[in-house]
């Protein structure tokens, strides 16, 4: 019976793994030799996901990657773990344990890129030349960019920040729990940079509404989310969607709101608004910060000169995420300079189109695989229930399941998604095989 | 459903599950019908007298599948948002109520041993 009960489990995750599992590239793949370096920054969910790859189709190439932390963090846990859903763990696993046998990890960061000599430094003083070049660094979370705020106040004098890692992420939920307690006004922001997974300001409102309406407080809250521009998520049918739940649930929007100071002691946040700063005083404040590419990248000069100046993202044609100026170099994840996919769906797909370039280009010929902006969110709106976004470049919706998953609909099979098989499709991903 | 593959499939539920455990239950799973058929194959018949039983622990199964699920997903009934919801958690009812069954059916059919055919003599155990 249990076992039934757990392959039934399994059935209902399988029905929705298809907004992260959806392999790009499934049949057999060719395995060639070669003796190329490849160098990967970064040993995140991109690094791990292509180094495990690389590792399998190119027989004989030396994988170096780079990264300092010891810790891999499974990031699209850290909203459960910031409204008290999972605890900080959760999200916790080690790097080397991803990592295939023939790959060799050093601790340490990259420090700058020679893109014309072809190497790359290390904070630790080391240089390693490369044949391609892979940089996943992730990217940078500028707190010190809002005046008056540092992470030691998370979890503290009502502020939370849960992009700042698992013990920041659990913090925040110590603060939240307090304010769902007593009730007040919850404020929730986000930057006006790029940013990872720009649903999950809206998640962390939306589930502490939920909370605080179980607890039965609804009525002693006074819910804000400060959107940086005029809408509520970049997929202008997503953000109509979003304003309607808001005005179910209660929640006051406010348009072109950027958080820039804090006085944690008076509990008060200045916004820059187009009128001029606006101060709003609040009981709970969701900080989530500007949000830039590694300093290294910018100082090698692999950013964009002419966009997102302030950030610094690499610039890499949207299609291949291959270096515009240096073909053996390409960039995934986070740092990449394409108009979305700041996320681990992104990633899952972007991975593949790497892969297939730079075996291809091992192999002397063209790659193949294209890169259509796909990103995915599964958008919960309460403890329970999610909308499973799927989107690309052009703010088209993709839904894996027309017709069967509805994009626009709350729904539990959609939770059950990110409860279940969002973390194991991942895990999957991280090993290169989904 | 681009290329999703078998492959994939059973790489997300070893994740899900850890390596160990998915196998293992892969492993009970056939076990189980493996003893239900052979069970079925011994007795040449099906006896309705543990039907009977096995019919009966049906609803007892498909409650306790759901239950299980919404427990191990922090859900509830009231999050049903649409027919796929609906869908999703009958199939859950259904296979925790076939899965029950099984496991009934055959469970008794080891404990009490090949059955005499009905209405023939009672043989001494």
């Amino acid at each position: 019976m249990n076992i039934n009960r757990r392959q039934l489990l399994a059935m209902a995750a399988a029905g929705g793994i298809g907004a992260s599992i959806l392999p790009r590239s499934g049949q057999a793949q060719t395995v060639v030799s070669s003796r190329a370096r490849i160098v990967i920054i970064g040993a995140g969910a991109a690094g791990t996901a292509i180094a495990n790859r690389l590792v399998r189709r190119i027989d004989g190439a030396q994988i170096t990657i780079l990264d300092r932390r010891q810790n891999h963090i499974y990031q699209p846990g850290l909203s459960l773990v910031a409204t008290g859903l999972k605890p900080a763990d959760y999200v916790l696993t080690q790097t080397a344990e991803w990592l295939p046998a023939g790959v060799s990890l050093v601790a340490e960061d990259a420090a700058a890129v020679d893109p014309e000599s072809r190497t790359v430094s290390t904070t630790g003083g080391q240089t390693f030349a490369y044949d391609f070049l892979i940089i996943a660094p992730g990217l940078v979370l500028d707190h010190d960019a809002i005046e008056g705020f540092s992470l030691d106040l998370v979890g503290q004098k009502g502020i939370g920040a849960l992009y700042a890692g698992p013990d920041h992420a659990a913090k925040t939920w110590q603060a939240a729990a307090q304010f769902v307690e007593t009730g007040g006004t919850g404020l929730f922001t986000r930057p006006a940079t790029e940013m990872k997974c720009a649903g999950a300001p809206l998640k962390h409102t939306f589930l502490i509404d939920d909370i605080a309406r179980r607890a039965g407080n609804v009525g002693r809250m006074n819910m804000i989310y400060a959107s940086n521009n005029d809408s509520l998520f970049g997929v202008p049918i997503v953000s109509e969607k979003v304003r309607m739940l808001f005005g179910d649930r209660g929640i006051t929007p406010v348009y072109s709101h950027v958080l820039k100071a804090v006085d944690a002691d008076a509990k008060r946040a200045t916004f820059a608004t187009p009128t001029g700063d606006r101060q709003i005083e609040y009981d709970y404040l969701h900080v989530i910060p500007p949000q830039r590419a590694p300093e290294f990248v910018r100082q090698s000069g692999l950013s964009w000169a002419d966009k997102w100046t302030d950030q610094g993202w690499a610039e890499v044609d949207q299609q291949t995420l291959r270096h515009r100026r240096y073909p053996d170099i390409f960039a995934l994840g986070d740092v990449a300079g394409v108009p979305k996919g700041k996320t681990a769906a992104s990633v899952k797909w972007q991975v593949p189109v790497v892969e297939d370039h730079l075996v291809a280009a091992i192999e002397g010929r063209a790659g193949t695989e294209v890169y259509t902006g796909y990103t995915s969110c599964p958008l919960i709106t309460r403890i329970g229930r999610a909308m499973l976004i799927e989107f690309d470049y052009n703010n088209d919706l993709t839904p894996s399941f027309p017709g069967i998953i509805a994009p626009l609909e709350e729904l539990w099979i959609s939770w059950l998604m990110k409860e279940v098989a969002l973390k194991a499709t991942y895990n999957a991903m991280l090993r290169g095989r989904a | 459903m681009k290329d999703l593959t078998f492959g994939t499939l059973i790489a997300v539920f070893e994740e899900i599950f850890g390596r160990t455990l998915f196998w293992a239950m892969v492993a009970a799973a056939a076990l189980i019908t493996i003893a239900y058929l052979w069970v079925l194959i011994r007795d040449r018949a099906v006896s309705w007298h543990k039907f009977l039983l096995a019919q009966i622990s049906m609803p007892v199964g498909a409650v306790a599948a759901i239950l299980f699920v919404l427990a191990v997903t922090d859900s509830g009934l009231g999050d049903m948002g649409g027919p796929i919801d609906v869908i999703v958690l009958l199939a859950v009812a259904l296979a925790g109520a076939v899965g029950m069954a099984i496991l009934v059916y055959t469970v008794q059919s080891l404990i009490t041993g090949k059955q005499p055919p009905r209405g023939g003599p009672q043989l001494k155990r």
